[in-house]
């Protein structure tokens, strides 16, 4: 009797990813595995540096990194080697990569943000670039002379140097975070939906502003934008100098943006899991669940609504300030609505709520834009050129929104909880198959070993 | 039995009277509107331009200020009655559902291009001179109706139902992602070297006067009308009419109201609920397709992205009306539409060009949407409703 007991619970599951659990997560073997990956990839990369199937699977590997049953010590170091040696030495050949790496570095951070408002709070937000458009244009207008037109005879004072981009980084989040509470203010009282198109009205309000505020006084550029913007202060160069290397100019100024946008990235990594951890962090959850519910239990509605657009927005200011001083360019139409939308299809693809998600999502979703789908464009072109009939209006990087719209319908449809979700989501949006779940465990829980034995 | 038979004349007399009254009320209603907010508004611009004129010192501002009133009053009119028709779609579909189609600024996009498609096919094979621009009208109309009805039931069936009993965002989502690939979609099947359409000349180019006005400094003003403009009008009313005949005096409009109220208890009394539903998306989208036909003829040049502005303003409309109720969608839209003509024509003159343009006008329809949630989220006509929990 003890012993079908104890030999049931050991028997592996009956799925596929049960069985792979099982059969990697035994000694040594996953680390080797790992290991081995991150070795493989990362070596095919430095020998192949311009090839993007090498690039995609290397930065696969941070996947592997993620999901194998290792310690995490050695995710750790992992991670260091791929992020922090392999990446810069491939990035100093081809810079494409490094770029697209940093841009999906900087869509991480807001998909991480607007993931705070959607995911944890439950509130949709789509008018999220707006607060990225604020950073942006802050530190746009004050490393310029743009500003010179505000203040008209502050010569000495405007445009201010590079040592200033630290200061706005946080004002960037301050400035950002006062815009999310005084536009939640009035417009948190209302209904989910109605609170989507308020919050889409705000951010066509805040492009067009951008757009037209160039008289009577030239404070946005209009729309020509603002060109050269200020850079972020260099002040590791006397090292490298020092160290004995001498990058140009311009592959320095990436590297660091590179450097900068990863950091910041890993700060707001924890920033959100702590917050999703915290006391706030169940508070949003309860408000997403039922609202009704969490004003009974005591949960303060409308402050906590507040705290999640605020946090959610200051990270969308410090990245359109980090946005501002790499590409040293910007106009309106970056910060129209499709932006918005594209950061809220990786929220949904990632899945809603989850960290690891939104991040992978984020970074999917970027690769697709800047790198295969101008790829898949170009291999178009080739066959189209040797003679396919493949219809010339088809360029599939202008069908940008077709691909936003097609990932939001599909998923919403088909795995409402996204690719990485959240346990919690997961069964919400499964409730069948999660109570399901809950009482195989309870089953197996009754027939433990250990409870056998005892008994 | 011959009490039955006896009593049910009556009621089907009464009921008649009811519904000839609940059919043509709304006109009243519509006329209250239109004449409230040309005068409210009128006023507000003469005071303003009486001040400001002395504040800075410009004395011809005033002149200015009653020269434009008569064209913004019609274009507001215009302008307003456009938005109606849109905001009619949202409408229907919210009061059944609770749900806002944010893909209705889509369908009124693709009304728009069946209009400018047809248009174009006529005028390549030499047909279009050949018929009656009224006739043409007609056949547009029509087209533009199944095309975008029966788009916005199969966008239903394929998107929105399966999401029918999920969270109330998740559909939203699904709606927005709908849009963005119509929009694509319609780029892709137009081409990308058309990426404006324009249409070819219809032949409806009368203008006709309204009235005059005597010039301070001698001569007349001429206001005028033009032909499309009226069409659309008068397209909108009996758009309206035939609305309100359908959802207050037909077994249907009874169904339709059943769903509404109470989707369990509709089914429980023999109403196919997703039929309904199905058919409440054919008839507000064939309303959309209209209006986006309407909207081709009357400015001439269309884009795949037209439907986004227009949706959001139309949908402003419906919320300002108070969104579920049909009259309120057109009294909304009436009176978005004159808010809008008056920024539009104002904003210019009272700052002496500084501020201006379209893009204000557009500034102060999502201000208007704001304020309405805020102080008045039931709208014009609307009533308070409590939240279901």
């Amino acid at each position: 009797m003890s012993s079908t007991g104890r030999t049931s619970p050991q028997e592996p599951d009956e799925s596929t990813s049960g069985r792979l659990e099982a059969l990697l997560g035994q000694g040594y073997t996953p680390y080797i595995i790992v290991t081995l990956y991150v070795l493989l990839t990362s070596l095919w990369l430095l020998a192949f540096p311009f090839s993007t199937i090498a690039f995609l699977v290397f930065l696969s590997s941070l996947m592997a990194i993620y999901y194998f049953p290792v310690s995490s010590w050695l995710k750790l170091v992992l991670g260091v080697i791929v992020l922090g040696v392999v990446m810069p030495i491939v990035g100093n050949q081809n810079q494409g990569f490094l770029d697209v790496v940093t841009q999906s570095a900087i869509f991480v951070a807001l998909a991480l943000g607007l993931n705070i408002v959607v995911g944890f709070a439950g509130l949709l937000d789509l008018g999220y670039v707006a607060f990225f458009a604020l950073g942006a244009y802050l530190w746009g207008i004050f490393s310029t002379g743009q500003a010179l037109n505000i203040f008209p005879g502050a010569e000495a004072t405007f445009p201010l140097g590079g040592g200033w981009f630290f200061v706005f980084l946080v004002l960037g989040v301050i400035v950002a975070a006062i815009a999310g509470v005084l536009l939640g203010l009035p417009v948190l009282r209302l209904r989910g939906d109605y609170l989507a198109i308020v919050t889409l009205g705000f951010g066509e309000v805040i492009r067009l502003l951008a757009n037209n505020l160039d008289k009577p006084v030239n404070i946005t550029g209009g729309a020509q934008g603002i060109t050269s913007i200020g850079q972020a202060p260099m002040f590791f160069q006397p090292v490298v100098a020092a160290a004995g290397f001498q990058p140009s100019q311009g592959a320095e100024y990436r590297m660091y943006m590179y450097v900068l946008a990863i950091l910041i990235v890993l700060l707001t990594v924890m920033v959100a899991r702590r917050l999703n951890q915290s006391r706030i962090g169940r508070a949003w959850t309860a408000i997403r669940e039922d609202e009704t519910a969490a004003i009974a239990m005591g949960v303060p509605l409308v402050r906590m609504k507040l705290l999640a657009f605020a946090a959610g927005a200051s990270f969308a200011g410090a990245m359109g300030v980090l946005f501002a001083a790499k590409q040293l360019f910007i106009s309106p139409p970056t910060f129209d609505l499709v932006r918005s939308i594209s950061i809220l299809a990786m929220v949904i693809l990632g899945g809603m709520g989850s960290i690891p998600g939104v991040i992978l999502g984020a970074t999917v979703i970027t690769l697709l834009n800047l790198r295969i789908l101008p790829d898949f464009a170009a291999q178009l072109n080739d066959w189209r050129r040797a003679g396919l009939p493949i219809p010339a209006q088809f360029d599939p990087v202008s069908y940008q929104r077709l691909l936003f719209g097609l990932v939001l319908i599909l998923m919403t449809i088909f795995r409402p909880e996204g690719i990485l979700p959240e346990r919690r989501r997961r069964f919400e949006l499964h409730q069948e198959a999660a109570e399901g779940e809950q009482m195989a465990q309870d089953a197996k829980n009754l027939v433990h070993p250990d409870i056998g034995m005892k008994s | 039995m011959a009490v039955e038979a006896q009593s049910k004349p009556m009621i089907t007399r009464q009921s008649s009277w009811n519904t000839l009254r609940q059919v043509f009320a709304p006109i009243g209603q519509i006329l209250v509107f239109i004449v409230g907010s040309a005068v409210i508004l009128g006023l507000i611009v003469v005071l303003l331009g009486l001040v400001l004129s002395r504040v800075m010192e410009q004395p011809n501002m005033l002149n200015g200020v009653f020269l434009l009133l008569p064209i913004v009053i019609v274009d507001g009119l215009v302008l307003g009655f456009l938005y109606a028709t849109i905001a009619l779609g949202y409408t229907m579909v919210y009061g059944v559902l609770e749900f806002i189609n944010f893909a209705h600024g889509e369908i009124f996009m693709v009304g728009a291009f069946v209009a400018g498609g047809l248009a174009l096919f006529l005028a390549s094979n030499g047909l279009l001179a050949a018929i009656p621009p009224l006739l043409f009208v007609l056949i547009a109309v029509l087209l533009g109706m199944a095309v975008s009805g029966t788009l916005a039931m199969s966008i239903e069936r394929v998107a929105y139902r399966p999401l029918r009993n999920a969270p109330r965002l998740v559909p939203l989502i699904s709606a927005i992602g709908v849009s963005l690939v119509l929009q694509d979609l319609v780029r892709l099947i137009a081409g990308p070297r058309r990426f404006y359409l324009a249409f070819p000349d219809l032949g409806l180019n009368q203008r006709y006067q309204l009235f005059q006005v005597a010039r301070a400094g001698g001569g007349n003003l001429n206001v005028t009308i033009d032909s499309k403009s009226l069409i659309l009008i008068v397209t909108a009313l009996v758009m309206l009419i035939g609305l309100n005949y359908l959802v207050n005096a037909t077994k249907l409009g009874k169904a339709i109201r059943a769903v509404a109220q109470d989707r369990p208890t509709a089914s429980l009394m023999g109403i196919n609920v997703n039929l309904i539903i199905a058919l409440t998306f054919l008839i507000g989208g064939a309303l959309g397709g209209a209006a986006g036909v309407l909207f081709g003829i009357r400015y001439s040049t269309i884009n795949p992205y037209v439907g986004f502005l227009y949706g959001l303003k139309a949908f402003t409309a419906a919320v300002l009306g108070g969104i579920g109720n049909i009259t309120g969608a057109m009294v909304g839209g009436i009176v978005l539409g004159f808010l809008e003509a008056f920024v539009a024509g104002y904003l210019s003159l009272f700052t002496r060009g500084h501020f201006g343009g379209a893009d204000y006008a557009s500034m102060a329809a999502f201000l208007i949407l704001v304020g309405i949630l805020i102080f008045r989220p039931s709208g014009l006509l609307g009533e308070a409703v409590a939240q279901k929990v």
